[in-house]
Parts: C-alpha cells; sequence; structure tokens
C-alpha cells in the first residue's frame, strides 16, 4: 500500500518523533508505514487520516 | 512558528514505565532461580519448610513477571507487537521442532553432554532474541 504520509508529514513541518507522539506509536513504526513497509491498521489509518483532516483513501492508494 | 521539539508521549512513557517494570521483575525472578539454586545447600541445609518457601518465592515472582510482561507487550504499538509476534512464533516453532530432538541427542551419542532443560531455555531466549533483532531491521 503507498501512501502520502511522508508528504503530509513534511508539509506541517513535523518530525517523524512528533508525528509518532501525535499517533501514540513509536518513531520506528512511522518510518516503515512512510517508507511502506508495514501497513497500519484500519484504527491507525483513521488515526492518521483524522490528524491530517483528510480521507483515508487519499492518503492510502493500492 | 512550526514546533520541531517532540515531547514524550503519555503513551511513550508509559511504554518506558512497563520495560522498567518488565527489567525490575526478570531481575528478581533470575534472583529467585538463583536462591534455589543455591540456597538449599549453602543457606539453610536443606530445610524443607525453607525451600518450599523459596520454591513459592520462585513461581509468585514468575507468574508476576508474566503478567508484567503481557502488560508490557499489550502496551506497545501494533508494529511493535507484530515484531513480537513474529519472533515468538520462530521461537516457538523452532523449540518445537529442534527440542523434540534434542532430547535424545545424548541417547544417541550425537554430543558428549547429557542435554539439560536450561539448554533448551537458553537456546529459545538467544532465538527470541536474533528473531527479533532481525524482524526489527526488516522494517527499518
Amino acid at each position: 500500500v503507498k501512501n502520502q504520509v511522508k508528504e503530509l508529514r513534511t508539509k506541517q513541518g513535523w518530525t517523524q518523533a512528533i508525528l509518532a507522539t501525535k499517533l501514540e506509536v513509536s518513531r520506528q513504526t512511522v518510518n516503515a508505514i512512510e517508507k511502506g513497509k508495514f501497513d497500519p491498521s484500519l484504527p491507525l489509518a483513521f488515526k492518521i487520516a483524522r490528524l491530517f483532516g483528510l480521507a483515508i483513501e487519499d492518503i492510502f492508494q493500492d | 512558528m512550526v514546533n520541531t521539539k517532540s515531547p514524550v508521549s503519555k503513551w511513550e512513557s508509559s511504554v518506558n514505565k512497563n520495560m522498567i517494570h518488565l527489567n525490575y521483575w526478570a531481575l528478581a525472578w533470575v534472583a529467585s532461580i538463583g536462591l534455589l539454586g543455591l540456597g538449599p545447600q549453602q543457606l539453610w541445609n536443606f530445610d524443607i519448610s525453607i525451600t518450599l518457601m523459596a520454591i513459592l518465592l520462585n513461581v509468585s515472582i514468575g507468574v508476576r513477571m508474566i503478567v508484567v510482561y503481557r502488560r508490557a507487550v499489550r502496551g506497545q504499538d501494533e508494529m511493535q507487537q507484530k515484531i513480537f509476534l513474529e519472533a515468538a512464533a520462530m521461537t516457538l516453532g523452532i523449540l518445537v521442532v529442534f527440542g523434540g530432538s534434542y532430547q535424545v541427542w545424548g541417547a544417541i551419542q550425537l554430543i558428549s553432554f547429557e542435554p539439560q532443560v536450561w539448554h533448551l531455555v537458553s537456546g529459545a531466549g538467544l532465538t527470541f532474541m536474533i528473531c527479533l533483532i532481525a524482524r526489527t531491521r526488516k522494517y527499518q
């Protein structure tokens, strides 16, 4: 699953550590999601979408 | 102004706290094993009532360590839990496959020493650590 997490995070001026704090996950998890090595669960994907004020499908694509 | 600092979240401090508790309980459990192994001969001259108390202490600390361990794993994020699960599954598989045959290695003279339970426990611990590191690297 491809995603726009890195672009959205950079646009906000956040580091991976800041995003990790906001999502209550580790920085390593944010890094793995951004690199597409780990696909988040639906609840975490919703959390990410809510944080950026977007729909899940705007952030994650097949 | 953009905030680039990363404050330690409630979640992060809770994970750290769980890990510190786990380390304390793991150390206490190892100490209680040591007490049980050495105490009867060196400290209380095989007094059965003290030995039973030492066993009870060891089991109680062990049970508490399992509870704390479970809490620490449940407190991790989903990727950490996935890594843990994969490492645990790999360890269990290897333990079952090799543990089954290892017990007869002594009898068939494949090894010159008597197979001991602690060999398997140590092997499982080492396997788990290696799997944990390997799985963590996979997601980096």
